[in-house]
């Protein structure tokens, strides 16, 4: 199966190995990810923070360039990127006096014929390939499941899942064997872009969903989402320091987790890059540790 | 030739003063087969009204159009004063001189024309209308009321009581309905079961009243007057000719742990069991779902695994092999009194778009409950014998958060309409709950206060004054558990803060839905009902117990969300409605309704499929020999309402409907 792929800024730089584990993971599942030739900014926080026009125009310039590319749908892998993509594609179609706007800076011809999926959507459709090439078991594996904010909302612009009580990664996370266990704050924010300029919020908002995760008796988060893996990761350090719920939680992004199982190397999923040490993990199904000199600072 | 009189009113002023009326009685005066045109102030007046009788006996008019007012206001005066003087009255037509044209115009010149061209339209069509008699149809004097909650109870009562027979018709195994599972109610806290079980008791023993629990309409044919319904007798597997109530068998099931109905899935019932104690009739049924006998027969075990009712049993009541039976009654009225559902959050929907509210974690967290839950709760008869005790641990919360308009007045969750009851009883409920817990702390969350009635804004003062409710307007984002207590993420709008509680128990003020399966009940009666199910009545407001079939009356919860005050009135107005229409033998109706022509019906029935009344039937036309010539379409001049959907539709233009006729329409429109 071919799918237009949208990388974003993030998956390039902090989140590199959300890139890398997800074409690993892709090649196994028979997925054929086609990046979108000179794509652009989504324009997430910046753009739609201060000009509506700028933040429906830039991902609109994306999926014209992915329309011409003849691509039928496009991943997002990003959280935030697959949510300015999903809201320019809604307000094409819902809002003319936007769309017309759009129309005079991208030009004509576009048709917004152009899907957008997440991670989550697109993993959710592979189910059963992930169930049957799943390798190493992953039993006795308790994943929380973090959508965080974005992934299923607004649900009239995602049209996928529940928006209150989604599942979607659950299922996944089934689908390879290990089991996501049920908490209370798989929706809560995480503090987004706020990681930089108002870091206590962010720390303060991070324990909360850590030591719920923990409550709930789950050993590793997984996480769809740049943004919030680098606050749950990189942020953890200052969390763990105020005390409250013991040691270190792995944050793993989806395709991390279903490449484990499906039998990849942990170089290639990327998982020496984390901050915190995934290896309690990788000893549990026996893996060999990410060699040191692999690591690169993003 | 015809033989017209035009009569032109100046309604005092009201068309006087912007229609020149001696212009327009002149100008329609001069058109052919006009023999007599007059003007006068007030024709509606009994001088007015000798002008016109005078005009018919001296000139031998042969058709009256009266220019005046709306047909709606007067067509009935005039065309009474046209018999009066011995023309048919049907003979007799108005243009409506006022509503449509001196009311809403200003130029002298330009009204006077228009009206000119209103009376010529009337005095052409005139021409062609034929004399037509009133039609009379017999009225089978009983009525049928579905449904025994407490609107259905109410109408039967008052019917019956004014000598007619009815039938009451309940799904459940007892009637009661909801009222009978409250524990008081607003706004003057009486206990419900001690105003309604009397009531109950009343309708299982009135001489007039044939009560038939546990049954469904099955058909529904006939007109006003004469409609026959088929009813199914539900199976209980008790003969209720035998059973004399005394409650062996349920103490001998052993099947104790299912989770009734009346109580909510609060409390638990017997696999044979009577929904609860006061049941009327007090009769018990088997739950096959739940009884370990029908549960073998299904898996085909040939042994009868379980028969500790039926060998308790002293009378030989109970009959494993009942089936549904079926009986027809024919009634002249019929009364729907259906009630509601409660909008269950969280459980599978029947739709998509009213999926939502997962957030509030109802059925995942036990001590989050609906209203209804908690009504049992502080129900004297509940299971909890009147104990506020929270269903997860049975210890008693002290703060209690309730949420209003759950799914209420929200559209993303498929329902805009306001339920009307839920601020009244979240102000009883935070009022029971501090008489029951003193020391006990209750939290509303609102959007808007709606207490409009008698003494019930006083009432909800009384809860927040008097019993010390917490009222915060705002919405609740989500809960979720936090320990032993449930943690409630809110915003009080009117300080801007959010609003953090850790409540003991969480109660839902859900949205009323119409019942399920309303849609088929409403098209077996050919009644029609709105998006959301709920059954529409004639006129909003001066029709309002009346539906677009006649003889089929609506009352209470079914038609929208209503109190027990709103759904008691309702139904003695349905009573009075059936009993207005038993006060006659014979039903009197205008004949303008559809009529066919048998001769070029070709019998394609296409006016079957566009009636919105089912009024039209197929009709076999045989030779003088018996042999079948051709079926064509004939119509119930019963159900006719006159709408001339069919005559639009007829391709061979076959159906006409009286005093529509298309030589009329044809003449009128020609004129102009």
């Amino acid at each position: 199966m071919k799918i237009g792929y949208f990388p974003g800024c993030s998956l390039h730089a902090t989140a590199r190995e959300f890139d890398e584990s997800l074409r690993a993971v892709a090649a196994v599942l028979d997925i054929d990810l086609e990046e979108v030739r000179d794509w652009a900014c989504c324009g997430a926080s910046s753009a739609h923070a201060t000009s509506h026009v700028l933040s429906v125009a830039l991902p609109t310039r994306t999926l014209a360039l992915a329309e011409k590319q003849k691509l039928d749908r496009v991943l997002a892998p990003c959280a935030a990127c697959y949510n300015r993509l999903a809201t320019a594609r809604y307000a094409l179609n819902h809002d003319k006096k936007t769309a017309a706007q759009v129309q005079s800076i991208v030009g004509d011809g576009f048709n917004n014929s152009v899907g957008v999926v997440s991670i989550a959507q697109l993993l959710s459709e592979a189910t059963a390939e992930i169930r049957r090439q799943a390798k190493v078991p992953l039993s006795g594996w308790k994943v929380a499941c973090y959508y965080g904010c974005l992934l299923v909302r607004p649900p009239e612009v995602c049209g996928f899942d529940d928006a209150e009580v989604p599942s979607s990664l659950e299922s996944i996370v089934s689908a390879t064997g290990a089991t996501p266990v049920k908490w209370d704050m798989s929706l809560e924010c995480c503090g987004g872009g706020f990681s930089l300029s108002r870091t206590a919020s962010v720390v303060r908002l991070g324990r909360l969903i850590l030591q719920s995760a923990k409550n709930a008796g789950a050993q590793v988060i997984v996480v769809a989402c740049p943004m919030c893996h680098s606050n749950l990761d990189f942020r953890q350090k200052a969390m763990l320091e105020r005390g409250g719920f013991g040691d270190a939680m792995p944050i793993l992004f989806l395709s991390q987790l279903v490449g484990l199982s499906i039998g990849l190397d942990p170089i290639r999923l990327g998982l020496h890059r984390h901050f915190v040490s995934t290896q309690p993990l990788l000893d549990r199904i026996g893996a060999a540790k990410p060699q040191p000199e692999h690591r690169e600072q993003a | 030739m015809s033989r017209v009189g035009v009569f032109i009113c100046h309604c005092g002023e009201n068309i006087g003063r912007t229609v020149d009326c001696s212009r327009v009685a002149q100008a329609l005066g001069e058109l052919p087969g006009v023999v007599h045109s007059v003007d006068y102030k007030y024709m509606c007046s009994d001088p007015g009204q000798a002008l016109i009788k005078q005009a018919i006996q001296e000139k031998g008019l042969d058709g009256v159009v009266v220019g005046a007012c709306s047909p709606h206001m007067h067509e009935k005066t005039f065309r009474k004063a046209a018999a009066g003087a011995g023309l048919n009255p049907f003979l007799c037509e108005m243009a409506n001189l006022r509503e449509h044209c001196s009311w809403i115009h200003e130029d002298r010149e330009k009204a006077t024309r228009k009206a000119v061209d209103l009376g010529r339209f009337i005095v052409e069509k005139i021409k062609f209308n034929r004399p037509l008699s009133t039609i009379f149809i017999p009225v089978e004097r009983r009525a049928l009321v579905i449904g025994g909650g407490i609107a259905g109870i109410q109408a039967a009562l008052d019917i019956a009581d004014g000598g007619r027979e009815v039938i009451l018709i309940e799904k459940e195994p007892s009637i009661g309905g909801h009222m009978s599972q409250l524990s008081e109610t607003f706004p003057t806290l009486d206990c419900s079961q001690c105003i309604l079980t009397p009531r109950m008791v009343e309708v299982a023993q009135h001489p007039h009243i044939k009560l038939l629990a546990y049954s469904e309409v099955e058909s529904v044919d006939g007109y006003i007057g004469n409609f026959q319904v088929k009813i199914r007798r539900k199976a209980r597997y008790v003969d209720e000719t035998k059973c004399n109530g005394c409650g062996e068998c349920q103490k001998e099931c052993p099947n104790k742990k299912i989770p009734g109905e009346f109580d909510q899935g609060l409390g638990m019932r017997t696999a044979i069991y009577v929904p609860f104690p006061q049941a009327v009739p007090n009769i018990p049924v088997i739950d096959r779902a739940n009884c370990a006998l029908f549960r073998g027969r299904a898996k085909g075990v040939k042994k009868v695994v379980c028969s500790k009712c039926a060998e308790v049993c002293g009378r030989k009541a109970i009959d494993f092999d009942q089936q549904d039976t079926f009986v027809t009654e024919n009634v002249g009225a019929i009364v729907v009194a259906t009630g509601y559902q409660l909008y269950s959050i969280g459980k599978e929907q029947d739709s998509d778009s009213l999926r939502g509210y997962g957030e509030y974690g109802y059925g995942a967290i036990p001590d989050v409950i609906d209203g209804l839950q908690f009504e049992r709760l502080a129900s004297a008869s509940g299971p909890t014998g009147g104990k506020i005790l929270r269903p997860s641990d049975g210890k008693e919360p002290k703060t209690v958060v309730f949420l209003q308009c759950i799914g209420s007045r929200d559209p993303a969750k498929g329902i805009e309409y306001c339920s009307k009851i839920c601020c009244m009883y979240v102000a009883k409920h935070t009022m029971l709950f501090h008489h029951k817990v003193h020391d006990g702390k209750a939290v509303v969350f609102y959007m808007d206060i709606r207490a409009g009635g008698k003494g019930y804004d006083e009432f909800v003062r009384r809860a927040i004054e008097e019993s010390h409710a917490l009222y915060l307007r705002g919405r609740v984002s989500r809960m979720y558990r936090n320990g032993d207590t449930i943690r409630v993420h809110g915003i009080d709008t009117l300080s801007g803060e959010p609003v953090v509680i850790d409540a003991d128990m969480v109660v839902l003020a859900t949205a009323m839905r119409a019942q399920p399966g309303i849609a088929a009940l409403a098209q077996k009666l050919s009644v029609s009902y709105d998006q959301h199910g709920f059954l529409n009545e004639a006129h909003p407001k001066l029709r309002p117990v009346e539906t677009n079939t006649a003889g089929v009356f609506v009352a209470g919860a079914c038609q929208a969300p209503r109190d027990i005050p709103d759904s008691v009135a309702m139904a003695s107005a349905t009573a009075s409605k059936v009993l207005g229409l038993f006060s006659k033998e014979l039903l009197e109706r205008e004949p303008l309704i559809a009529c066919v022509d048998r001769l070029t019906c070709a019998g394609c029935f296409h006016c079957e499929r566009v009636c919105p009344y089912g009024a039209v039937e197929r009709k076999s036309l045989m030779d003088g020999k018996g042999r079948l010539i051709k079926i064509v379409a004939e119509v119930n001049q019963g159900v006719c309402q006159g709408c001339g959907t069919c005559q639009a539709t007829c391709p061979s233009k076959s159906v006409e409907l009286e005093g529509f006729r298309d030589e009329q329409i044809y003449a009128a429109v020609n004129a102009l």
